[in-house]
């Protein structure tokens, strides 16, 4: 009796310390973070002054200072526009096509299909110089058209869909086709209500995937007025001199959108992370 | 009919921006062509180049370099969080969830301005951490030897929130049941993690290892931005070279060639990782 309950004592510590060891790794994990954003509070001579966990008296001025002098609410806007625009399109695109493939017969089919699963596998970086010469033949570079078009890429919403649309019963498509419903119809009235929780999770992950692309956007805008805030905030660092607070409050302010967007949608995050790894979670 | 409606945005954008690329790219790479603009046709001369260039050879093995720092470390580290974040519950587990995950959604940009802050020479907190190994401060980003291990400290840092998530789905598709009779039996935790866990969660560290893989085969932004201003050559990666021989030395055709490379090396990996799933989906 008393050898089981030192032993169950034995376990009962060892799992505090290990919560306890758990924290203290999430804790330095998020430092970085932290840190930063702490940095971006303090006046711009205590920056490289003021080491103390906590700022004495936290100010806002390296962010109105960067608002004031670059072009960061421009840059806000061009990332809004893309990321907002490259959503929308990547996703109807998808969905459409995810249920042609999966619902449909059509000649070509499986081709497309195939076509689609080849895509995956192809690293889009290796492309980046012929995106750049086709977007400057059509004059779009430092254009939202340019920035967006090759951002439209995006082969695994395709299969999500597909598979998400390969799920569902097939009595709902023969009883809506016999009332008389046309493709359209059942696809945005039927099949995309059903679970609008997917579509959520791929609108999100794509956003944040083409809030955050640096390598296109870097490319295809060289234009400062045309930049987007993840290159925007890299390209005036130098301007900035050795302020860390400015260059930080840039960085906290291009961040915060999509850390937002996780926050709020943790569990959509998730599930999207899981579904277009394939795995079921 | 209504089938080619649906489909047609798709392959318009898909033929425009992935195929046509794809072929022009590859035509290229037999031209000696600048950026923009026509060039002769040269044959094979451009992988014959290829094949002699030193600086290829460096971006390939400064690559690996790469992927052997953060591949095989960073899927260890996503495990060991995984293990431990599944034992928490409730709120506490979404609060550190969200410590580990939120690097993972921020752009790469803002992840460089933050370390390059933690790391700086002279106000670094991070310095504090070197100083007693080398006895002085170190500017991490034009010391070679330092350059890459520090890229791949802050690549493991951003994108393991990723695997992560993998793993978390692989313990929770772990029977209960499992566990229920082992205890039965008499087996201690060691025995439950080495021969139930970690047994049980192979396919999906295999999964994690092949998609780090592929990933980090393809760096370029890390490196780009934490070299700039300084000399390149020396932590040239492969996706920088190409970005190199095509925006600043305007030489189209030969970028063309190394993107090729770049594009044979990724698919095989990425044929090989698919013949892995699809084992794993017999099975």
């Amino acid at each position: 009796m008393s050898v089981t309950s030192t032993s169950r004592r034995r376990i009962e510590t060892g799992a505090v310390l290990l919560t306890a060891l758990t924290a203290i790794c999430a804790l330095l994990w998020f430092f970085p973070i932290y840190w930063a954003i702490i940095t971006s509070l303090r006046f711009d001579q205590d920056t490289v002054t003021d080491f103390a966990l906590f700022p004495k008296s936290p100010t806002l001025s390296a962010y109105i200072f960067t608002i004031e002098n670059s072009n960061l609410l421009r840059w806000y806007f061009n990332s809004t526009v893309t990321s907002v625009t490259i959503t929308i399109i990547t996703v109807a695109m998808a969905a459409c096509t995810g249920y042609a493939i999966s619902q449909l017969s059509f000649p070509g089919r499986k081709l497309l299909w195939w076509t689609i699963l080849a895509s995956f596998m192809v690293p889009v970086s290796a492309l980046i110089v012929n995106h750049f010469i086709i977007i400057a033949q059509i004059k779009l570079l430092n254009s939202y058209a340019g920035i967006i078009l090759p951002m439209l890429l995006h082969p695994v919403t395709v299969i999500v869909y597909k598979q998400f649309f390969d799920g569902l019963p097939r009595e709902f498509r023969e009883a809506a086709v016999m009332d008389g419903a046309t493709e359209f119809q059942l696809l945005f009235r039927i099949f995309l209500p059903m679970n609008w929780g997917v579509t959520t999770a791929l609108a999100i992950i794509t956003f944040i995937g083409a809030w955050n692309s640096f390598l296109w956007p870097f490319l295809a805008a060289q234009d400062e007025t045309m930049m987007t805030v993840t290159v925007g905030i890299t390209a005036v660092q130098d301007a900035y001199g050795v302020a860390y607070g400015r260059v930080l409050s840039g960085a906290v302010l291009a961040g915060l959108p999509v850390a937002l967007a996780y926050l709020l949608f943790q569990r959509r995050v998730t599930q999207a992370i899981t579904l277009s790894a394939g795995i079921k979670g | 009919m209504v089938a080619y409606i649906l489909v047609a945005p798709f392959i318009l954008i898909y033929g425009w921006m992935f195929i046509y690329p794809t072929i022009q790219m590859v035509q290229m790479s037999f031209t000696k062509s600048p950026l923009i603009g026509a060039g002769e046709w040269v044959g094979l001369k451009n992988y014959i180049r290829m094949f002699k260039d030193p600086t290829f050879y460096k971006s390939v093995v400064n690559t690996s370099y790469f992927v052997l720092l953060t591949v095989v470390p960073g899927t260890l580290v996503a495990l060991g969080i995984a293990l431990m974040v599944r034992r928490l519950n409730g709120w506490v587990q979404s609060v550190v969830l969200a410590a580990f995950f939120l690097p993972y959604v921020l752009p790469i940009s803002v992840v460089y301005v933050i370390w390059d802050w933690l790391t700086n020479k002279q106000f670094g907190m991070l310095q504090g951490l070197i100083i007693p190994f080398t006895g002085e401060s170190v500017n991490i980003w034009r010391t070679v030897p330092w350059f890459m291990p520090g890229v791949a400290v802050i690549t493991i840092w951003w994108t393991n929130g990723f695997s992560i998530l993998l793993f978390l789905a692989g313990l929770r598709n772990i029977p209960q049941e499992l566990y229920e009779a082992a205890a039965l039996d008499g087996a201690t935790r060691r025995q439950m993690l080495t021969r139930i866990t970690l047994p049980l969660l192979w396919p999906i560290t295999v999964l994690c290892l092949t998609i780090q893989l592929i990933l980090q085969m393809k760096i370029f932004d890390q490196v780009y931005l934490f070299a700039m201003g300084g000399r390149t050559q020396a932590t040239m990666v492969m996706v920088q070279y190409i970005y190199e021989q095509a925006f600043q030395k305007n030489a189209g055709g030969y970028a063309a060639t190394l993107a090729v490379a770049l594009f044979v090396v990724v698919v095989v990996f990425s044929i090989l990782q698919f013949q892995i799933l699809r084992m794993r989906g017999q099975r």
